[in-house]
């Protein structure tokens, strides 16, 4: 459980990132933040492995807060994935994975070779492993990234816009095979992205954030979707326009979903 | 510090400055000499650097002379050249303007070859002929990594022209290298002070030219620091 | 010819000098200039000082240099570490530019996930900052290495014997076979150490190769 309790950033130039954000994600729980760049969610997310540290208010893991944590101790413990996956270009793919075992003093062969069953676990060749970065494809590098932040058998992952960075088609790749991950690891995520549509599609919970970091909407992507809290939410999910419109039509039989402009975009499962 | 308290007072003493021994004189010998060598320098690596900047022929030739350059040792050149040529003027100016001419040539070219091809295509597409464009176009955008180019050069010229004194007895390494013959070391020590603030002021003088054509190339950024960027030197 | 063959022994004990007073300062010069390039790439302020002051440390004549150093430390005039300390500085003053630049090369995203992975600082630098800044690194090592092989040379004038003295003897007695020795091996020198830097360089970085390829 990741607890934020009324914080605040506010940098020595007197921008205010985050104004006063309380919020709990419970164990096992995906929580996504989504919201436009700056408006904060990164930092929130930066917050709970203490890349940043809150200008007041605290954020604690499960009930101890993170300050009284050495820094490298906490990082090393919380798994993180990053936009491009963040992985270092010297290394090969297993030693990027092996990382945070290593330095934790795992000896290096066993690190590695655990390393290419992850490697196996995110849908990647383990022969991969001896490549470098530069040598795979965006969502090859994505997926890389996964099994580093699951190296170290993390209890918590921080993913900031881990699959912004690669085409829409392998992005719903990733989505769903990060879904099929989690519900096999069952491990308490806070998911940071811009894009409502990843939201909905990872989150069990889905926070909208206006710049600041303040809360617009908080609840489950149907909740968001059936009652958009305000016309920033509603304008922020798409309420209203044609793609989120949907109705049903019959057409031979069978009934066929159609979009506000008319256009089919799937069928109704009986 | 004793040794220079003895230097300073040998430069501070009026009789240093009077007569055919004057270090006045070894002062305008010295400047006078790095002059003429970087004139030279100028009169063939610019217009060199910037024919091969504008047609983008002979960059490997550019690459190869300022890579090779750096290897060769001046002073090598220098006594070479002595014993060829005997002891005067021509010995030293051919061996200083082996060595200037790769920082000159390699800054008129890199100047010249950073120009945005874009910009040039817009020049040639509003009708200006090549000439126009090299003179109205690359040579002013191409002004401070050129003049970074001419720097370096001043600075290794200035600092090696101590060396012509080896063989031809003029310049401040001449009261150098009458130290290191007599073993007056207050004699030496003198003559590297004073060689190393003319250098530092030929230094800071060529910095204050470059940002003032930062300024005009670049007119709404800040000086490019890293257009002020002397390439590589290879100094006595 | 005649006159190598006759002097072959001079010359092989000038070389020695000639790579130990070069070899030193080079990895003096590396080791000085890393934390300091460092230092100039993490710091804005002492970016501005440490380049201002390598800037004029280099406007310097190496000649001066090496006839001011024996004042300031109390060395004997012909002493070889005069040579090796103005080497040194001077390739400090090639360097240090050099080192920040390769150190203000490695990108901000990987020294972020370094962080976020959980290295300390010190294991971030070992493990990620120098690393990465090794193909910038090794390209300024590979100038000051070659630049410092061809200033021992002036040494030569003041008493420092190194390849050097080939010219001002040969230039002395008026042996051009002396000079011209001299200046071949001098290149030959610094193309060797620029090819064992390289080398280095290479089985340092196979990721370099790897991704070229």
């Amino acid at each position: 459980m990741i607890e934020f309790a009324a914080v605040r950033k506010e940098y020595p130039d007197g921008t205010v990132a985050v104004e006063d954000f309380s919020l709990v994600v419970p164990s096992h729980a995906v929580v996504v933040l989504v919201g436009s760049s700056g408006c904060g969610k990164t930092t929130l997310l930066r917050m709970v492995n203490r890349m940043v540290d809150p200008t007041s208010g605290t954020v604690s893991i499960d009930g101890d807060d993170v300050r009284a944590m050495d820094k490298v101790q906490l990082r090393r413990s919380i798994g993180y994935v990053l936009q491009a996956g963040g992985l270092l270009p010297h290394r090969t793919v297993a030693d990027n994975v092996a990382t945070v075992p290593v330095l934790e003093g795992a000896n290096r062969r066993e690190a590695r070779r655990a390393a290419l069953g992850l490697l196996e676990r995110v849908g990647l060749d383990p022969a991969l492993g001896d490549r470098y970065p530069l040598q795979l494809s965006g969502g090859q590098q994505q997926r890389v990234g996964v099994a580093r932040a699951l190296a170290a058998d993390p209890n918590i992952l921080l993913m900031d816009e881990p699959f912004g960075a690669v085409d829409p088609i392998v992005r719903d790749q990733l989505q769903e095979e990060m879904r099929t991950l989690q519900r096999e690891l069952g491990k308490t995520i806070l998911f940071v992205t811009h894009d409502i549509d990843e939201a909905f599609a990872l989150g069990d919970e889905v926070l909208v954030l206006r710049k600041g970091a303040e809360i617009a909407q908080r609840g489950t992507p149907a909740e968001i979707l059936a009652h958009p809290a305000d016309e920033f939410v509603s304008r922020f999910v798409g309420a209203g326009t044609a793609r989120r419109t949907l109705s049903v039509r019959e057409v031979d039989g069978r009934r066929i979903v159609v979009d506000g402009d008319d256009r089919p975009t799937g069928v109704l499962a009986e | 510090m004793n040794l220079f308290a003895e230097a300073l007072a040998h430069l501070f003493d009026p009789a240093s400055w009077q007569g055919t021994n004057s270090l006045g004189l070894r002062i305008l010998e010295h400047l006078g000499f790095s002059r003429a060598v970087l004139l030279a320098a100028a009169a063939i690596g610019i217009p060199a650097g910037v024919l091969i900047g504008h047609t983008g022929r002979g960059r490997g030739l550019v690459v190869a002379l300022t890579s090779g350059a750096r290897a060769i040792p001046t002073l090598g050149l220098l006594t070479i050249f002595g014993l060829a040529l005997g002891i005067g003027l021509e010995a030293p100016f051919l061996a200083l303007l082996v060595l200037a001419l790769p920082p000159v040539l390699a800054g008129a070219y890199a100047g010249v070859e950073a120009v945005d091809r874009q910009v040039v295509g817009a020049a040639r597409a509003i009708g200006m002929t090549e000439r126009e464009i090299v003179q109205r176009v690359e040579l002013p955008l191409a002004a401070p990594v050129l003049i970074g180019g001419v720097r370096s050069a001043a600075l290794q010229v200035i600092s090696t022209a101590t060396l012509a004194a080896y063989v031809s007895n003029t310049g401040l390494g001449r009261p150098i290298f009458q130290g290191v013959k007599a073993g007056d070391y207050e004699v030496m020590l003198a003559g590297a002070l004073l060689v190393a603030l003319l250098s530092l002021v030929v230094e800071l003088v060529f910095q204050a030219i470059q940002s003032a054509a930062g300024r005009r190339a670049e007119p709404h950024t800040v000086p490019a620091r890293a257009s002020a960027r002397a390439p590589e030197r290879n100094t006595a | 010819m005649n006159w190598l063959s006759q002097n072959l022994h001079i010359v092989w004990s000038l070389l020695l000098d000639h790579l130990w007073l070069s070899i030193v300062p080079i990895v003096l010069a590396l080791v000085i200039s890393i934390p300091l390039g460092w230092l100039a790439a993490r710091y804005p302020r002492a970016r501005t000082a440490l380049l201002t002051g390598t800037g004029l440390l280099y406007a310097i004549p190496s000649l001066a240099l090496f006839i001011m150093i024996p004042a300031i430390v109390g060395l004997s005039a012909r002493s070889p570490w005069v040579a090796i300390i103005g080497l040194t500085l001077y390739g400090c003053a090639l360097m240090v530019r050099g080192a920040a630049d390769a150190f203000g090369s490695v990108s901000r995203e990987t020294m972020l996930a370094a962080d976020a992975l959980g290295h300390s600082p010190w294991a971030r630098f070992w493990a990620v900052e120098l690393p990465l800044s090794g193909p910038v690194l090794v390209s300024s090592l590979r100038v000051m290495a070659v630049s410092t092989v061809s200033l021992v040379t002036i040494g030569a004038v003041i008493g420092i014997s190194s390849l050097g003295t080939l010219f001002t003897d040969g230039f002395q007695r008026g042996i051009d076979a002396s000079i011209i020795t001299g200046i071949v091996l001098t290149v030959v020198v610094a193309f060797a150490i620029d090819a064992v830097v390289l080398l280095l360089g290479r089985l340092a970085m196979p990721w370099q190769a790897a991704v070229r390829a």
